[in-house]
């Protein structure tokens, strides 16, 4: 395998690597890291590559591994560089505000799942995979993946409505 | 999308039970603005989630050049350990040198002793001649 192939292979799931690894690893330059070190470690067993059939979910899985290790290891000093470049709205200011605060909680609430139910909410409701897709990436059975999911979807949600409403009541 | 249905999907979503075209039908309801005011929660969320979408690796993806890092640091221990080896094969021979050193000078020093107490003795001894020969003298 070329580098021009490799690269071809490679290109369309990086950014999905790097995202994983953010979830888990938070600051982005441990990300960056992380991402460059999983391509290298591709990269060096691509002769094996050539026998996956699905290559993305093995990256995903390789990442998932990684991360763990990186935080087992406690040379993952978590910088805390939250990423906020949100899509412009024709909401006045301060409606805008309010709406980018609330989108950021969101972010917080996910830092504060579990590292599991961080890696599906991350690969079901930001990547979109197919749950098939999702036990093969992370070794889980179905029910347990849909368990999980759902109580941090119900986690997320509940958090906000109680954000939201303490102000109010 | 009718809110009725909306919100059966919902229900659904929270369980873990939608299909991944039903949570798109889901997020093009909520990322599209017109949100029911109860389900406000889901709009947040689902923009979070199509925004972290956005955000791409950057970083020229490199290949090669680690490589050669890890060969440096491969070919630093073996010169390290070729400067330890040197350095023990170097201090033993020095040590054993001094050891030498100080070896010959307590010999030194303890056949000076004995030489010197020698002398000693052949004095006392040269005396005794003069006093044997004096008895001689008057004895004859």
């Amino acid at each position: 395998m070329k580098q021009s192939d490799f690269l071809k292979v490679v290109l369309p799931f990086k950014d999905k690597v790097f995202r994983l690894a953010k979830r888990l690893l938070v600051s982005t330059e441990e990300a960056e890291d992380a991402t460059q070190e999983l391509l290298f470690k591709l990269w060096k067993s691509k002769e094996k590559i050539a026998d996956y059939k699905n290559v993305e979910a093995f990256a995903m899985t390789m990442t998932k591994n990684y991360c763990y290790d990186r935080l087992k290891s406690k040379q993952a000093n978590n910088l805390t560089l939250v990423h906020s470049n949100y899509k412009e709205k024709d909401t006045s200011l301060d409606k805008k505000i309010e709406h980018q605060d609330s989108v950021n909680q969101v972010h917080e609430l996910i830092k504060t799942l579990p590292e599991q139910q961080k890696i599906i909410i991350q690969l079901r409701d930001v990547e979109q995979y197919d749950f098939d897709e999702i036990c093969k990436m992370i070794d889980m059975k179905p029910t347990a993946v849909r368990v999980a999911l759902s109580r941090a979807r119900k986690t997320i949600r509940e958090a906000l409505i109680k954000k939201h409403n303490y102000g109010v009541s | 999308m009718e809110l009725a249905n909306i919100e059966i999907l919902v229900e659904k979503y929270e369980n873990a039970q939608t299909s991944l075209q039903e949570e798109t039908t889901l997020r093009n309801y909520f990322t599209g603005g017109n949100v029911a005011p109860h389900l406000q929660e889901y709009e947040y969320m689902f923009n979070y989630f199509a925004n972290s979408k956005d955000e791409t690796y950057t970083k020229t993806i490199e290949l090669e050049p680690k490589k050669s890092k890890k060969r440096n640091l491969k070919w630093l221990s073996v010169a390290a350990s070729v400067v330890l080896l040197l350095s023990v094969f170097i201090g033993k021979h020095e040590y054993d040198r001094y050891q030498a050193k100080k070896q010959f000078a307590q010999i030194t020093k303890g056949l000076m002793l004995l030489s010197s107490n020698l002398k000693k003795g052949e004095k006392a001894l040269a005396s005794l001649h003069i006093y044997e020969n004096t008895v001689n003298k008057i004895l004859k």
